[in-house]
């Protein structure tokens, strides 16, 4: 019973791929581990791969609504169910063109990439794991494919050995277990409740439950995600252990790992449960407080990996902001939101990445002057920091007008003055960061020496893989407006989980 | 039957975010294996009541365990075993490092902490264990 209920087109057999491409590479990148150029070469060939398998489906979500294949020809709700609609297909293709244009960075960086045999195998684990997690139909399998993924975000996060990346990577998988724990307890409540994980049966049986019950669910599952994706008040771990990572590392888990509970979040808010004015309303509130407690704590950050971390948090308000509208515009916004800050905030990561090996040091303090001594940096940094920062024309500009807009017409002033306020603040960083690494001079001597290579300053890869990040956000706001168009056609999607549910179960509503 | 079993999810979930609490590591990672059994306990609860083996054509399927919960919880534990396993290996790097077992504070807080403690008075700082000393504000270490 493949996609039962859907005409099928043929391409439901793509469905699995982004999944399993990614473990096959990882498995020859383990075999092909004594020769370097054979593993980056068939990372870099299979994260093409999934680019191209991902833009298929996106293009055939968007015109046939949803792909539904069962794993193992198990029909749901009895095998598990791998979903793409158009949400998820715009995550799959915006995950890996970041997965693909860090790969390529990491390639140039001789560092960690060079001395130890895991990187590749483990990038391309945690590649599917993320993959793994948009396209999952089941909880229980979602609740893999998130232990997938931080399983190789836990080795990657302490490569090295460092002893200040132990001490944070062990946060970070303390903290991640916990989650972790709290996600199996949750599931096992849900199947007492109503006997099934699938996701479109859950959204079914979930309307017969009492509504304390039902909200019981949403807030925990609420909490699982949000420790996740940093939500106000379970980020703290989040700024202390995300710089600690060679810096393609930290640049991919900024950009994409948050906004896998970002995405969870989205999925099981709108699809599990009735969207209500209460569950609004907490999500509107728990926005504006991280929005606020992020941009705050980047002020008083001296390091521009730590300035920027914060900065996730503030900007993870905006997207449950969207959210908690639980109107299309404000979906819509949010998903478009999503997208942007994924590219641009791995490419700001790049580009700490290339200050750090250019002056020795990313610290504000121990840098200075880089606008004339690195100009290409620069410029690479100003359009992703202003795009971030939410200025016209770019990106940040139109996600961030999206949200207002639907602020505005919801209603619902507050929250609208709370991001517009907040947004001043990002400014401010992005001002920081600017006046303390690339104007003036640098007020200590930087902890490393500054490494400087060819004309570029930097490997001719690292530049590369940062170029097509920021190159593909200019692009963001030049297609903005089909770009949009589509985040709301998902919204709608979303805001009806009556066609889901009848394309994994095959059942006409 | 469950009420036994609850009671004992009940402990394990105590005990072990009891452990969490701790400042040293390996009661830590014994608080996240007693959290991760008391939640696959959790699960094989929630499969309800004992029965037969769930093998199709056996029997009556009314008198079958049901198999999916056993089969959840099965995964849940081998990838339980497999993050511990990688927990106890960052430990043992931990006191290959430091000598000892204890979290460390933030490098990054303290840089802040010390800054506070320039600009005026501070307070002391309150911590878990009294053999916590690391954590000494206005040493300029």
């Amino acid at each position: 019973m493949i996609g039962a209920g859907v005409p099928t087109s043929g391409m439901e057999a793509l469905v699995a791929l982004p999944i399993v491409l990614p473990m096959l590479g990882a498995a020859l990148a383990v075999v092909a581990g004594a020769w370097r150029r054979l593993q980056r070469l068939i990372t870099l060939v299979t994260l093409t791969g999934v680019l191209g398998v991902s833009i298929a489906l996106l293009v055939e979500a968007d015109s046939a609504g949803y792909l539904v294949q069962s794993a193992g020809g198990w029909g749901a709700p009895l095998g598990i169910a791998l979903v793409v609609d158009r949400l998820a297909g715009i995550m799959l293709v915006v995950s890996s063109i970041v997965l693909l244009a860090v790969a390529i960075y990491a390639i140039g960086q001789a560092g960690e990439e060079r001395r130890r045999v895991a990187f590749h195998p483990m990038y391309l684990v945690l590649a599917a794991g993320v993959s793994a997690s948009f396209i999952t139909g089941d909880l229980f399998n979602l609740f893999v494919a998130f232990e997938m993924m931080l399983a190789a975000s836990y080795v990657l996060i302490t490569l090295g050995g460092r002893p200040d990346q132990v001490r944070s990577g062990m946060s970070y998988v303390v903290i991640s277990l916990v989650a972790s724990t709290l996600f199996i307890s949750v599931l096992a409540l849900l199947y007492a409740a109503t006997g099934t994980v699938n996701m479109a049966e859950l959204s079914q049986r979930l309307g017969d439950l009492s509504p304390e019950l039902r909200t019981g669910f949403s807030l925990v599952l609420l909490v699982v995600f949000g420790i996740k994706a940093g939500l106000f008040p379970l980020f703290f771990w989040l700024p202390d252990s995300y710089p600690t990572a060679p810096g393609p590392v930290t640049a991919i888990f900024a950009g994409l790992l948050t906004k896998v509970g970002v995405y969870a979040i989205i999925r099981t808010q709108t699809l599990l449960f009735e969207p209500g004015e209460t569950m609004g309303t907490v999500l509107l509130w728990v926005a504006g407080a991280t929005m606020v407690v992020g941009v705050i704590g980047a002020i008083a950050q001296d390091d521009m990996k730590r300035v920027l971390a914060f900065h996730i948090i503030s900007q993870i308000g905006y997207m449950i902001l969207g959210l908690g509208l639980f109107t299309v515009a404000g979906i819509a916004g949010s998903v478009f939101y999503v997208i942007h800050h994924i590219v641009v905030k791995t490419a700001l990561f790049l580009v700490t990445g290339l200050v750090d090996r250019r002056a020795g040091s990313s610290r504000l303090s121990e840098v200075g002057g880089l606008v004339h001594s690195a100009p290409v940096i620069a410029g690479l940094f100003l359009v992703p920091a202003l795009s971030l920062a939410g200025l016209p024309p770019f990106s940040g500009f139109l996600a961030k007008f999206a949200l207002v807009d639907a602020g505005v017409e919801a209603g619902s002033w507050w929250i609208v003055a709370t991001s517009l306020a907040v947004g001043l603040f990002t400014v401010f960083s992005m001002t920081k960061i600017w006046a303390g690494v690339f104007w003036g001079e640098a007020d200590e001597a930087p902890e490393r020496d500054p490494q400087m290579t060819g004309r570029l300053g930097s490997p001719l890869p690292m530049v590369a893989g940062t170029v097509v990040l920021v190159v593909v956000s200019v692009g963001f706001s030049i297609a903005a407006g089909a770009l949009y168009e589509l985040s709301e056609r998902a919204a709608q999607d979303l805001l009806d989980p009556a066609g889901y549910v009848s394309a994994v179960l095959g059942e006409r509503p | 039957m469950s009420i036994v079993l609850a009671a004992v999810t009940g402990l394990l979930f105590a005990t072990g975010a009891w452990l969490l609490m701790q400042r040293r590591l390996t009661r830590i990672i014994i608080g996240i294996g007693l959290l991760g059994h008391g939640a696959n306990l959790l699960l094989i609860t929630a499969g309800g009541s004992g029965g037969r083996p769930p093998i199709i054509g056996t029997g009556d399927v009314a008198t079958m365990a049901d198999p999916l919960p056993q089969a959840l919880a099965l995964t849940a534990i081998v990838i339980t075993f497999g993050v511990t396993a990688f927990l106890l290996a960052l430990g043992y790097r931990s006191w290959q490092i430091t000598g000892d077992d204890m979290v460390e504070d933030d490098i990054e807080d303290r840089f802040v902490t010390r800054r506070r403690a320039v600009d005026g008075p501070e307070a002391e700082l309150v911590d878990g264990e009294p053999d916590t000393t690391e954590f000494e504000v206005g040493e300029g270490s």
